[in-house]
């Protein structure tokens, strides 16, 4: 065995299980995915490769560039309110209350129970005749008639939004709230001994010294918002007129059932220079606060 | 300074926001417990409190478990979860330990890469990933789940498990370098025994990420005896435009009730590993 006592022999050798599964299927697919979008491949047949064809006849698509508004809108106001109303929550959670840690068990219920499975709740939630939230207002007086909430394009939008945020608040107020946690007690005692306000200790000693781990778990939100596909399959297929049709969702429909490989691929490539985008605003952006953190540079 | 709070704002800042919260966030699991006990009459009619049941019923559940192929959905979900779930966490322990402890030649690079592999989505994989699994001649088989669900478990259970490496100190494995131990040893012996909860953590967070995978399932595999339960529930329990909700929402409960389960049991665990692999 004198042949495994060198490390690098050895170092190969452990990563030999992980390195063969993720070079077969997760870099050779990320090449193929690439290649299969220059190409005009169909399901059962091998594609040719036709350079930027796809993506011009993407970029001439009224579906297709509808798709890239509605992931964008979708992106932005889910992450806007999954970052409020987590920061909220987390602020909440940190402080001295009854039954604490049952309560933030409870919280990240949403996160855990499978989105396919909790779609399907909201899909009921949003029945256009038997919805118990058009129930409610209705007998509260609020509205006359019940909401069409997959119906209506903003509805729909709106809706799925909803249904989003609810799922991804307590992945970012459980991870804020450990990042809250680590904040010394006492930064917020020599706040107090200056006379700062309640909101003073927000956002001067609170926020920069979150800032890093914001941007981490936004980093994170983003992405898996951008690249949404179960919540939109579920709760309306891309529909009502294409109005909810995510990249991904109209991916999925344009090379699974449909059988166009090249053009689905090329969709799922366009979103790769989004998705990088966003790593590295958050990366360059506001990693670059880590200073913040009392000169903790990485 | 809590102590320095009326009650009055304490409820209003503190009590009531949170209470709000609790109440969304539970609410559609209380609506899927409510919706699936419930006779189909009282489901559609408009007169009765929606939020109680007058009188309750299992016949959803009979109907999901004796006519539908559901047990079998339930039983594909938990054999390509656990498979694929020990798979990766074996592949990652490796992989961890050799990238954080060996520092073989180029282990920096491949720790990147890994962090890399793990900002990877599913939704721009799937469609080479599945003319990779036809060409494999797994497509509508189970070992096409197995198979690519390490995809997105190896990354992040190796980067946690990275860092549960990183906290053991390394004199511990000096010291058993010195009295001859060789490598495989040390990681079985000393390592692998003090890393156990990290272990638990990446366990727990793999196992519900593969139960609650969606596109994969629902791209590589057709035939309904190899379907998992979120799949399963969505393509087939739904027939035309008459949906049946108790089903449904009973199929909905009972595949959540397994990850809620266990999750209860790891609480800690999980959101260590949760927040853990967010932190590095």
């Amino acid at each position: 065995m004198r042949f495994f006592d060198n490390r690098n022999t050895l170092g190969r050798v452990f990563m030999l299980p992980a390195g063969v599964l993720l070079l077969l299927f997760l870099t050779y697919p990320l090449g193929l995915g690439t290649w299969l979008g220059f190409t005009d491949a169909k399901i059962g047949r091998a594609g040719e490769w036709v350079g930027l064809d796809n993506f011009q006849f993407l970029f001439g698509d009224s579906v297709a560039r509808l798709s890239l508004f509605n992931t964008l809108f979708y992106t932005v106001v889910a992450s806007i309110g999954k970052f409020a109303l987590g920061l909220w929550l987390a602020l909440l959670l940190n402080r001295h209350i009854p039954f604490k840690s049952f309560v933030r068990a409870v919280v990240l219920l949403p996160f855990i129970v499978p989105t396919a499975l909790s779609a399907i709740a909201f899909w009921w939630l949003y029945d256009t005749q038997f919805s118990v939230l058009s129930w409610a207002l209705t007998r509260m007086g609020l509205i006359d008639q019940y909401i069409d909430f997959l119906g209506d394009p903003w509805a729909a939008r709106f809706a799925t939004i909803a249904a989003n945020i609810w799922r991804g608040v307590p992945f970012v107020a459980i991870t804020l709230l450990a990042g809250l946690q680590t904040i010394s007690p006492s930064l917020y005692e020599a706040a107090s001994l200056d006379g700062a306000s309640e909101w003073q200790k927000f956002w001067y000693v609170t926020l920069p010294m979150l800032t890093p781990i914001i941007a981490v778990v936004m980093t994170f939100s983003v992405l898996f918002t951008f690249t949404d596909f179960q919540l939109i399959y579920v709760l309306t297929r891309g529909g009502p007129l294409n109005a909810t049709h995510l990249m991904a969702t109209l991916s999925f429909q344009r090379a699974i059932p449909g059988g166009a490989l090249g053009e689905g691929a090329a969709l799922a490539t366009a979103m790769v220079p989004f998705l990088l985008a966003a790593i590295l605003f958050s990366y360059f952006g506001l990693q670059r606060r880590a200073w913040q953190q009392g000169g903790n540079d990485k | 300074m809590d102590y320095l709070e009326s009650p009055m704002r304490r409820w209003v800042t503190l009590y009531i926001p949170l209470l709000c919260f609790l109440v969304i966030l539970l609410f559609p699991f209380y609506w899927m417990a409510m919706t699936s006990f419930k006779p189909n009459e009282e489901l559609v009619s408009r007169a009765a409190n929606p939020f109680w049941i007058v009188q309750p019923t299992l016949a959803h559940f009979e109907r999901l478990l004796f006519t539908t192929a559901y047990p079998q959905w339930m039983w594909n979900t938990i054999l390509v979860s656990v498979v694929a779930t020990f798979t990766s966490l074996a592949a990652s322990v490796f992989a961890a330990y050799a990238i954080e402890r060996l520092r073989f030649r180029g282990s920096k690079q491949t720790g990147l890469a890994i962090f890399l592999a793990y900002l990877v989505p599913p939704s721009i994989l799937f469609i080479p990933l599945a003319a990779i699994v036809f060409k494999l001649g797994l497509f509508d088989t189970r070992w096409a789940l197995i198979l690519t669900y390490p995809t997105f478990l190896i990354p992040f259970c190796t980067w946690l498990l990275m860092g549960y490496f990183r906290s053991i100190p390394y004199e511990l494995e000096e010291c058993a370098l010195i009295d001859g131990a060789t490598r495989w040893q040390i990681l079985v012996k000393i390592i692998l025994p003090l890393a156990v909860p990290g272990l638990i953590s990446a366990g727990i967070f793999a196992f519900t990420l593969s139960w609650n995978e969606f596109i994969y399932a629902l791209t590589f595999v057709s035939s309904s005896e190899n379907k998992t339960v979120p799949v399963g529930v969505i393509t087939e329990l739904v027939e035309g435009d008459v949906y049946h909700w108790g089903a449904l929402m009973a199929g909905a409960l009972l595949g959540s009730l397994p990850v809620a389960v266990l999750y209860s049991f790891f609480v800690e665990y999980y959101v260590s590993g949760m927040t853990g692999a967010v932190k590095e």
